[in-house]
């Protein structure tokens, strides 16, 4: 009898395979959002902590923490203020941890180009997978996945991006040298272009290289004390090499060149404390954060959103629920006469109530294993679309 | 005594002035017996006693040695489900199964789905000329071919009692001859009973006992 019931439903539901496709996506989506929702916070928890709480503190100009964080830890891509280098000395100068610059203000296409130095590789722990280290200006080593995403290796070349399309005396894209690959860390450094401090600059304009103006008179507009003026024939250099590396020249004053933020490990937690004494100062130009606190706040705030969103998709769900429970009502309604006709043949009422039981099961169990498929196939993709969301 | 035999029978519907009142009807085993009468007679209403889906206010109706009365709402659907056929006049069929899953439905919820069932059932349905839509969907055929799977699946259990409430409505003459020859057959071979609720007045000759239903009815 009860497969003869499971028959039947089996029968009747696949027949109408449609409606319950249809049905069963309705219930699966109800069911998914919540699942996904949970998922997909799971997952931005996870990439964001090892980060956070492996970044013991972080100075940078004054505003939001926030967007300081996700542009220092996670190389996302926003404006923030810069912070003047020589707040990277004053941080060296009191000795009381090391103090690791990051610039991270422009890209090679989608890549995130990071002009910092060689510190930096050792508290990541990224090493040379293929290839060797920065060497000179114009070097930059790859992140894993931005080498195998664009089939990318060392010896080859990649161009900086023109950040502003409009600004038209702007530097043209800088042509770097690859000299190295990285271990994969499975963080964003795995998206980046790694570049020496000075490189940045270079992309930035603060530094420049062009033909010896000297040698070649008919570049020269006119000659002051100690000066030459170059007219607009001098031939511009938009790529470092051994030859032409002597070109490249910096101008102004050095202390006052922009970083986007400071990586702080300080030696030990006094000095820890006494540095973030220091930054304490509403007037202060730059401030000093623990990864770790912004990143509880940002996950304090986004497990309030979800609770709420839980709520909300709680009531779709009964919601859902309650139209499911009408549409199989109005279906079995409809076929009455079915049922009175396998009623008068001898079938119980028990085996009519197990095909219409075995009914509802079928489509549940359909939704639920769509839900199923969804929420894997998102579990799968998360953390890929989270670093996305952070780019 | 290995019939049909209804006794002192009496049944009304509720707030209808319709009566039906049978004081003895005897069909043997091995025989057919006719229930003629124009529409809204009262035809399939005494079928529905015979078969026991609708309980008289009085009286008997004895399929076999076993009182329709004496059983429980539960034992008549057993009972029905393996000792009775039922060719209903709109079919009844579900549309979305198969020929073969239609005919074979009944022994299903009777967990009798043996090969030689099947065997039997593919050969009614060869017989009834719907074999070469085996696998169909009941929904996809015409009239005709429907109304012959509803006497398929009738016969498919072998019942002992037969009841046909026109069976042969949907049929060209060449099927209808086929189909009462087929059913004629199986009543001899079985022993069975067969009740046949008609208005063709053609069939009557197959049916040397059958009675007119205005006769039962006030």
């Amino acid at each position: 009898m009860m497969l003869a019931a499971l028959h039947l439903a089996w029968r009747y539901v696949a027949r109408h395979r449609l409606q319950t496709l249809l049905l069963a996506g309705a219930l699966a989506l109800v069911i998914t959002l919540p699942l996904c929702l949970r998922v997909v916070v799971q997952a931005t928890e996870a990439t964001m902590r090892e980060r956070a709480v492996s970044t013991p503190q972080l100075v940078g100009a004054r505003g939001s923490a926030l967007d300081l964080m996700l542009t220092a830890l996670y190389f996302k891509r926003q404006p923030l203020p810069p912070v003047a280098m020589k707040h990277l000395h004053e941080l060296r100068e009191a000795n009381l941890g090391s103090a690791i610059p990051l610039d991270v203000r422009f890209h090679a296409q989608e890549s995130p180009i990071v002009g910092t130095e060689i510190e930096y590789f050792g508290l990541r722990s990224l090493r040379i997978a293929n290839g060797k280290m920065i060497t000179r200006l114009g070097d930059c080593v790859l992140g894993a996945r931005t080498a195998l995403r664009r089939g990318l290796k060392p010896g080859d070349a990649i161009f900086s991006s023109q950040e502003q399309v409009f600004d038209m005396a702007g530097i043209y894209p800088l042509k770097m040298r690859i000299t190295g690959v990285l271990t994969p860390n499975g963080t964003p450094d795995d998206d980046a272009v790694f570049v020496d401090l000075k490189t940045a600059w270079l992309i930035q304009g603060l530094a420049h290289g062009h033909e010896d103006v000297s040698t070649t008179r008919d570049t020269v507009l006119k000659t002051e004390t100690d000066n030459l003026v170059a007219n607009a024939s001098v031939r511009m250099f938009n790529e470092v090499t051994d030859k032409n590396l002597d070109g490249f020249h910096f101008h102004g004053d050095t202390s006052a060149y922009e970083l986007s933020a400071i990586l702080v490990v300080p030696k030990d937690p006094k000095s820890e404390a006494l540095l973030a004494g220091r930054f304490l100062k509403g007037t202060n130009a730059v401030q000093l954060i623990r990864p770790r606190e912004e990143y509880d706040a940002l996950m304090s705030t986004l497990f309030q959103v979800q609770t709420l969103a839980f709520s909300v998709l709680g009531l779709t769900l009964i919601a859902a629920a309650a139209i499911s429970a009408l549409v199989f009502a109005l279906s079995f309604r409809m076929r009455r006469r079915e049922f009175k006709t396998l009623g008068d043949v001898g079938v119980s009422p028990l085996a009519l109530s197990l095909t219409k039981l075995f009914e509802i099961t079928l489509v549940g169990a359909g939704g639920l294993a769509l839900a199923l498929i969804i929420t894997l196939f998102v579990q799968w993709n998360a953390s890929t679309w989270v670093q996305l969301l952070l780019k | 005594m290995s019939g049909i035999s209804l006794q002192d029978l009496s049944f009304s519907y509720p707030g209808s002035s319709f009566r039906l009142h049978v004081n003895g009807l005897e069909v043997a085993p091995g025989a057919g017996f006719g229930l003629l009468g124009p529409s809204g007679a009262g035809k399939t209403t005494l079928l529905r006693l015979m078969t026991g889906l609708l309980q008289p206010q009085s009286g008997l109706v004895q399929l076999g040695n076993t009182a329709l009365q004496a059983l429980s709402e539960a034992e008549r659907r057993a009972f029905r489900l393996s000792e009775v056929g039922l060719v209903f006049q709109d079919f009844a069929l579900l549309d979305y199964l198969t020929v073969e899953e239609n005919i074979l439905l009944p022994q299903r919820f009777r967990s009798h789905t043996s090969a030689s069932a099947s065997d039997r059932a593919r050969d009614l349905a060869e017989r009834l000329e719907i074999g070469q839509h085996w696998q169909k969907l009941a929904g996809q055929l015409s009239q005709g071919e429907r109304q012959r799977i509803a006497i398929a699946r009738a016969l498919a259990h072998k019942p002992r009692f037969v009841f046909a409430d026109e069976p042969t409505a949907s049929l060209d003459s060449r099927r209808r001859s086929r189909v009462m020859d087929l059913l004629m057959e199986y009543t001899h071979e079985q022993q069975a009973c067969l009740v046949m609720v008609t208005h063709d007045t053609e069939l009557m000759p197959l049916f040397p006992n059958h009675a007119r239903v205005e006769d039962f009815t006030s």
